[in-house]
């Protein structure tokens, strides 16, 4: 029965460094243990163009990320789109008078919310929108208008 | 005259779907001498000892080539574009979601369904599976399950192990000769690399494709015809067909999860 010990002992070894890769996969290469757990509360924004932002983009606050978008929609009536943002319920103090604006990280990186705390004494809760926001840069308007100042200071 | 090759492009046609249905009744024979295998573990485990730990060694060393050159080539690429910091995302995305899974089941057919047939195939050319059923063993429990069930779980296995090794062999390349950051290679995987479309789908691709290879190879040796010619022909097929199998089910499967 010897032989068949080792080819026991082999056996449970690869399938133990199968699940350990797998595992391994799981915490170390996917973002799982930077998904942001437990309990979390909604708040919505509305922005004029939320350029290339997307479902599962950060939100942060001061560079610290405290929350991810949950979903967009456009609002046929206002003519914009509205965002839901789904905040981590430890960060539960922010102002009523929070604004939100749209940056990019780095020149081509992807975009993301960055939150402003005003001074408000009162705070943000479930379902609240928030008032002050700023839309997303587009590069093609910022040429655009670029070009349309230089046309009119050359003709002064 | 004209006749001739229509009735060859029949008589072709009408053997191919011929084996078409004798693979599908025997995955259904297969299927169904699975549950005696509860009783005798034993089989599996010799069956996983010869079929994935043996295939480990050249999954192993393959993986950790493949993720070397990745982060080489990756790297040459990226640095034209000052994006050197993203190597890790880009070794880790082509690991997880394609070389993985279809390099493993590549390796796994040459290693182990080339293996797998030929020692089915001259069980069956030596009469030993005819033996058996005289002695009234079913070969289908005693012989073709083990083995269907020992490839259908160390596919996933051996693919989860070689996206691993890949991605530590980019790491060393990366991080250790051409000197990417060490923090940016993990911190930009991890951003980009979504455990559900990412893993859950490598993971998936590697179970269908081990499947049919398992399938493929075991049929293949079942089927063969019982000369020492008919042996070898049966080997090259399934090598043959598992990686036509393979590729044409990786578009298929491409497609449907990252295809919107």
């Amino acid at each position: 029965m010897g032989h068949s010990r080792i080819v026991e002992l082999w056996v449970g070894l690869f399938v133990a460094a199968g699940m350990a890769a797998l595992f391994m996969l799981a915490m170390q290469v996917s973002n799982l243990s930077n998904n942001i757990s437990g309990e979390t509360y909604n708040i919505t924004a509305a922005f004029e163009n939320v350029g290339g932002l997307k479902v599962r983009s950060p939100v942060t606050m001061s560079g610290v990320r405290v929350g991810r978008v949950d979903s967009i929609d456009y609002d046929t009536r206002a003519y914009e789109a509205v965002v839901t943002l789904s905040i981590d319920s430890r960060y539960n103090s922010l102002p009523q008078d929070t604004s939100a604006s749209i940056f990019t990280a780095g020149l081509l990186g992807e975009q993301y919310i960055a939150l402003e705390p005003g001074g408000s004494e009162t705070n943000l809760s479930e379902g609240d929108r928030l008032r002050l926001t700023q839309s997303a840069l587009v590069l093609e308007q910022l040429i655009g208008q670029f070009l349309y100042n230089q046309a009119g200071k050359q003709q002064e | 005259m004209i006749l001739g090759p229509l009735q060859l492009l029949g008589r072709k046609g009408l053997a191919f779907f011929e084996r078409l249905g004798r693979g599908h009744l025997f995955l259904l024979q297969t299927l169904t001498a699975l549950p005696g295998l509860v009783l005798r573990p034993g089989l599996v485990i010799r069956q996983l000892y010869s079929v994935g730990v043996l295939t480990l060694l050249i999954i192993l060393v393959s993986g950790l080539f493949v993720g070397m050159v990745l982060g080489l080539q990756g790297y040459n690429t990226l640095v034209d574009f000052g994006a050197e910091e993203s190597l890790g995302v880009v070794v880790a995305l082509s690991l997880v979601r394609e070389l993985g899974p279809v390099v493993s089941a590549l390796l796994f057919a040459g290693r182990a369904g080339s293996a797998l047939t030929a020692e089915i195939g001259l069980m069956k050319a030596t009469e030993q599976l005819s033996g058996m059923e005289m002695m009234a063993v079913d070969p289908m429990r005693r012989v073709i399950a083990p083995r269907f069930v020992a490839g259908f779980i160390s596919m996933p296995l051996l693919a989860a192990i070689f996206s691993f090794v890949g991605i530590y062999g980019g790491y060393f390349v990366g991080v250790g000769l051409l000197g990417v950051d060490d923090g940016a290679y993990w911190s930009q995987m991890q951003d980009k690399v979504d455990l559900h479309d990412d893993v859950y789908n490598g993971v998936i691709k590697s179970i269908v494709f081990g499947f049919v290879a398992v399938w493929i190879a075991v049929f293949e040796g079942y089927d063969t015809v019982p000369t020492s010619a008919g042996v070898s022909r049966a080997t090259t097929r399934t090598v043959v067909h598992t990686a036509l199998a393979v590729l044409g089910l990786d578009f298929v499967l491409t497609a449907l999860m990252f295809g919107d």
